[in-house]
């Protein structure tokens, strides 16, 4: 069914071009939060190239490839860099760059004062934004945006990456000892027969797709319960405006002051249905209570939303887990980027209440899964 | 008004001062719910239980309740000689069991202690179960006001305890909620087999428990994101404290500024998913990037939204992994809020695109009540027992709404009840229903239908001063009848305003539920049979014809007989005190015979007539067993369908006679014909070799209703229908088979009979007044012999 589509939307390009396209290179998922832009800049320019390569391009590898930021918000993800990529017979660096979605219209008005168009590349595209503003690429950049469906481009997209990441850090790792704070450590995982495998993305919110083969997925179901959740609430509860401010004040707040726990209704364990004292019985259910509310900091309010929402994809995923009788999940999306707190939550909540039947892996390049899948769909039509 | 007006303080200040004498008076007078009819019979209460809540408290207790009920007796020969009459008609006092379960806020914890231990004498009550998350810190605060012992029981426990016993002993206790529906509550059949099923408790956090058999049920889940959820970041959000206005402002917001939707990412749905484009994408989503304040109402909006979607979803995925299709919902963020009932039957609609359906429960508030008084009577082994709603001493569904109505909300918005009498027959399936599970006894579901509501309603009002009056009649002796009268009136008005506001308030309404409410509150007020005399008069009267009717039908030739007999059976049907048309015509015409009677009925062709096909089949071979339930007394009984029995017999059928366990109108209860079958058995040998030969058996129905549940009979019955291997129901009258049973598919030939004795039904039907339907159904191939193998 889902390869169906794949064909569909990528017939016209395959029409197109029979041969290697032309660079720029690049790859894009557009999302409810986040811009993930991929960008193929490649090393093996020949002298002769080199002279019939016109200056726009030159100009784009080169701002793109010398600076770490753009403007105030765009960042490259350095540490995520491949280098000496081969990708259609071309050897080159894989770059990660980001921005937030509303920044989208200085990001076209770049593009149209470095007169991307003039390339006549074509911008591969997904994630909802493909479709939002497909008219605002065409009239405010002159582009003609190429539509591809997120969740294929995001897994074609894993795939390739967990297959092509040979030196560095593994690419998929996991949490050994995940119930046991003080033992928990990152170890690198192999991620070979990958199937059958349950996809958790974490974005602004959350699809779980249950992946049989490169082709054969299904998208079992989502919660709107998210990234976008964790920071909207924090953003609200402690005036923070950024997810990075969040996950700081996170880190250094206390959500058993928030949360009701077990213990604090049964003073201990609830013996009768084996639920342990420290689990959460109810969510901010301490805020109930006005003194409580009076005295909590903003920090633990912070880490109270990210332990509510975390918890909260841990417990559906494993239901999806169990139903769809899989064993191992991969959670990625950019929820995750550098919040090893909710990655060890999730390690922990998926070991704890399966018993340690499922296993929760990581992937290094969390959230730009999507983007890779269009850019390889630019490379090799489906 | 007293309760609704003033503050707690005040009004704590003020109802403590109740007890003395002086201010009594005063007291009655201010509070329009006095507290001795909200702690009823406490001087007959032992076994108490107490469920103590965030907000709410709940008490239980169990009483013997001391009242009057009509007997007859056969006069011995000696004294009959000196009286025209056949028995004599007494009143008797009885005690049956009740259960009470009062809920209150938990501000008026200690004010109802002390009423309650003011107001107890002579029990030797030592304990009081209590269960819910406020017993530990009431303990001490119940223990000294009371002097019991607090016995602390597991919350989930009593929960599902409870929950078991309504499901099986509250027809309509549960109910599918449709906002934008008719009727909004879509009450559900009871089910022969409550379990399995999955009940979904959201309080503070949320439980989800799979409940397999009475005393197997194990937490298969839960989750933290509940009602606490939705309460403690609702205050943080939007600085409202309290549980009920935080629900008021969700239901007034916004919530598709706050939450990003799938068209905020994607420009509109996302097609090849399927998912459209009003759908949430991520709650909150949006609060992220704005720099401007959200509105509270919106914010509260897209919290319900989150936490609802989020249980509704792991529901789901908990129902599908354990194969259940029965989900209950309750806790505190359900009881009894359209907003949370709407949000979370969306969700479930949503996740399971409808296969499976969220239920919720009228009682849900009292499950864990009525759980721990069952820990508590163990003893007295409640679970053997049938037991029924009291619509009298009930409040109904939503008498707290604030939308609903107004003045009912300042009544009894502190106050709620559920009284459940005892039955003393265990109520079970009739064998013969071709499919318990679907079997709906109503015709009409007035919720559903407001042309008919109304009418039926208006019909009712109409007809109360007649029983009112007909109800003083009954007790010429006693002086204080009329001030029940009155207060039975009230109390039945009362009950029929809420129901044109409230149609869902004790399930579906129907003419059945209509009736019943009345007969409990005639029971209520010790008016148990206020047609005991004219049911012996017209039963002497009757008695005096039988012969000659007998014997003229057995002039007739056996073709002409068949159909003298079935137009004698719906002659005797005109004759009914339930129906506003008749009850006019003999009031007025007292000497209306039964020739007249014949006069009045439609000829043939009737309005339903299956009479050909039923001819047809009696030339046929004779049935093996016909279960026969039966309607009025008096004519109807004696020279309609005692004739028909006769034939019955006659022709080598079994008959079983079922009739109602206590009075209902001028239905003709079993005790009444135990006794009329007899003396006609002395003047008629074929009902006398029936008796003997043990042919002819008199079985209760277990009912004390003008209508007929065929899902709810004396075990008896069931017992008798199934040795006999009983292959043909008859069911008489408008009552028993047009009200109800109108569209009950048996598993055997069936044969309803009834004339319409009522303008508007007739109408309604397509007939006109004394219409006649006649229905002989005879059961698709194949389900005739499965219905009787034992189960």
């Amino acid at each position: 069914m889902k390869l169906l589509a794949v064909i569909e939307t990528s017939a016209p390009l395959s029409s197109l071009y029979h041969i290697m396209p032309s660079f720029p290179w690049f790859g894009m998922d557009i999302g409810g939060t986040l811009v993930k832009l991929v960008y193929f800049e490649p090393k093996d320019i020949t002298a002769e190239e080199e002279q019939e390569e016109v200056e726009n391009l030159k100009s784009i590898r080169r701002y793109l490839t010398s600076n770490t930021a753009y403007g105030k918000t765009g960042i490259r993800d350095v540490h995520l860099e491949l280098q000496d990529l081969t990708l259609c017979g071309r050897t080159g660096n894989l770059h990660f760059i980001r921005f937030p979605t509303h920044d989208l219209p200085a990001f076209l008005q770049m593009g149209r004062n470095k007169h991307f168009s003039s390339l006549h590349t074509t911008l591969c595209a997904t994630g909802g934004g493909a479709y939002k503003f497909e008219s605002d690429f065409r009239t405010m950049a002159d582009l003609q945006l190429h539509k591809l469906d997120e969740l294929d481009c995001l897994i074609r997209g894993v795939l390739y990456i967990d297959s092509v990441v040979s030196s560095g850090p593994s690419e998929c790792y996991y949490f050994e000892n995940p119930t046991d704070p003080d033992r928990c450590i990152q170890k690198p995982y192999t991620l070979e027969n990958p199937y059958p495998l349950l996809l958790v993305n974490i974005g602004s919110g959350v699809s779980i797709l249950a992946v049989y083969s490169e082709t054969n997925y299904k998208r079992v179901t989502g919660t709107s319960l998210g990234g976008g959740t964790f920071l909207g609430l924090c953003c609200l509860l402690t005036g923070c405006s950024t997810f990075e401010e969040a996950l700081e004040m996170a880190s250094q707040g206390e959500s058993t002051r928030v949360d009701k726990l077990v213990r604090d209704i049964y003073g201990g364990n609830y013996e009768r249905f084996g639920l342990p004292g420290w689990a959460v019985a109810s969510s901010f259910g301490n805020m109930m209570s006005k003194d409580k509310r009076e005295s909590v900091s903003k920090e633990d309010l912070a880490r109270a939303t990210l332990v509510t929402i975390t918890n909260n994809i841990g417990s559906i995923t494993r239901m999806c887990a169990l139903n769809e009788n899989i064993e191992r999940v991969v959670f990625v999306g950019n929820f995750l980027r550098v919040n090893t707190l909710s990655m060890k939550l999730l390690a922990y909540a998926m070991d704890y209440w399966s018993k340690g039947q499922l296993k929760a892996l990581f992937l290094q390049h969390e959230g730009y899964f999507g983007a890779v899948g269009a850019l390889l769909e630019l490379l090799h039509p489906a | 008004l007293f309760w609704s007006g003033s503050t707690v303080a005040a009004t704590m200040a003020e109802w403590s001062g109740l007890h003395s004498s002086t201010s009594r008076h005063t007291m009655d007078k201010s509070i329009t719910l006095p507290p001795d009819e909200i702690f009823r019979n406490l001087e007959n209460a032992k076994r108490f239980a107490i469920d103590i809540g965030g907000s709410l408290t709940k008490l239980a207790y169990y009483s013997t309740v001391q009242h009057k009920v009509a007997k007859v007796r056969s006069f011995d020969h000696a004294t009959k000689a000196t009286s025209d009459e056949l028995y004599e008609i007494s009143v008797q006092e009885e005690v049956t069991a009740r259960l009470h379960f009062i809920k209150f806020e938990n501000a008026y914890i200690e004010t109802c202690l002390d009423f309650v231990r003011d107001h107890l004498v002579n029990t030797d009550t030592k304990v009081i179960k209590a269960t819910g998350g406020g017993a530990h810190k009431f303990k001490e605060l119940i223990e000294r006001k009371l002097g019991l012992r607090v016995d602390k029981e597991d919350e989930m426990t009593c929960l599902i305890k409870g929950c078991n016993f309504v499901l099986r002993n509250i027809p309509h206790e549960a109910f599918v909620y449709a906002k934008h529906a008719d009727s909004e509550f879509r009450f559900q059949t009871t089910q022969p087999d409550i379990f399995p099923y999955l009940l979904v408790n959201i309080g503070s956090g949320v439980s989800i428990v799979k409940v397999e058999s009475e005393d197997k049920f194990e937490r298969i889940g839960g989750s933290s994101i509940g009602g606490g959820t939705f309460w403690g970041l609702g205050a943080l959000l939007t600085k409202t404290k309290r549980f009920d206005e935080l629900l008021q402002l969700a239901s007034k917001g916004q919530h598709t500024s706050v939450d990003m939707l799938v068209k905020d990412i994607y420009g509109g749905s996302y097609g090849s998913l399927g998912l459209t484009g009003d759908l949430i994408a991520s709650s909150f989503g949006k609060s992220a990037t704005a720099d401007k304040g959200f509105p509270k109402e919106d914010m509260a909006k897209s919290l319900l939204h989150m936490i609802s979607n989020d249980i509704g979803q792991l529901a789901c995925l908990y129902a599908k992994l354990h194969n259940l299709s029965r989900v209950y919902f309750g806790g505190f963020f359900i009881r009894g809020h359209p907003v949370t009932m709407h949000t979370i039957t969306y969700s479930i609609n949503f996740f399971t695109k409808g296969e499976v359906q969220a239920l919720f429960l009228r009682h849900e508030g009292y499950l864990g009540a009525i759980g721990a008084f069952l820990k508590g009577a163990e003893e007295d082994n409640p679970n053997q027992y049938s037991w029924g709603e009291n619509y009298a001493g009930s409040s109904g569904l939503m008498s707290v709404s604030p939308d609903m109505n107004p003045m009912q909300r300042a009544r009894s918005g502190t106050f709620d009840m559920l009284e459940m009498d005892r039955l003393e027959r265990k109520l079970v399936n009739l064998p013969l229903l071709q499919d318990a599970s679907s079997y709906i006894p109503d015709t009409v579901d007035l919720a559903e239908d407001a042309l008919a509501r109304e009418y039926w309603l208006y019909c009712f009002e109409e007809a109360l001063d007649g029983v009112v009056k007909r109800a003083l009649a009954s007790q010429p002796d006693m002086p204080e009848a009329a001030e029940r009268a009155e207060k039975f009136r009230q109390k039945y008005r009362h009950k029929l305003q809420t129901l044109r506001h409230q149609p869902f308030a004790y399930g579906s309404l129907t003419v059945r539920s209509l009736l019943d409410t009345r007969e409990h509150c005639l029971n209520e007020f010790n008016f148990p049979d206020p047609y005991s005399k004219i049911k012996q008069r017209e039963n002497d009267m009757a008695l005096k014809y039988y012969q000659k009717v007998v014997k003229s039908l057995e002039e007739l030739s056996w073709e002409e007989r068949q159909f003298a007999l079935i137009r004698g059976v719906l002659a005797g049907n005109v004759f009914d005190w339930g129906a506003k048309a008749v009850s006019d015509v003999l009031e007025s015409e007292p000497e209306f015979g039964f020739e007249q009677a014949k006069r009045k009925l439609e000829e043939r062709p009737w309005l339903v007539d299956s009479y050909d096909q039923w001819f047809e089949r009696l030339k046929g071979p004779p049935h093996k067993c016909a279960l026969f339930f039966v309607d009025n007394s008096g004519l109807d009984i004696i020279l309609g369908v005692m004739p028909f029995v006769r034939e019955l017999l006659s022709r080598g059928t079994e008959v079983v006679l079922a009739s109602n366990s206590a009075p209902a109108l001028n239905d003709v209860t079993n005790g009444e014909l135990q006794i009329l079958t007899e003396s006609i058995a002395a003047m008629d040998p074929v009902i006398q070799a029936g008796l003997r030969e043990d042919r002819l058996t008199l079985v209760q129905s277990g009912s004390s209703s003008p209508c007929l549940d065929l899902s709810r009979l004396d075990k008896v019955l069931a017992m008798v229908v199934r040795e006999r291997k009983t292959d043909l129901v008859i069911i008489e009258g408008m009552g028993r088979a047009i009200h109800t049973n109108y569209y009950a598919m048996l598993s055997c030939e069936s044969l309803k009979m009834a004339v319409i004795k009522n303008s508007w039904l007739a109408d309604r039907l397509g007939g006109k007044l004394f219409s006649v339907v006649f229905k002989y159904e005879v059961p698709a191939a194949g389900h005739d012999s499965e219905a009787l193998t034992p189960p």
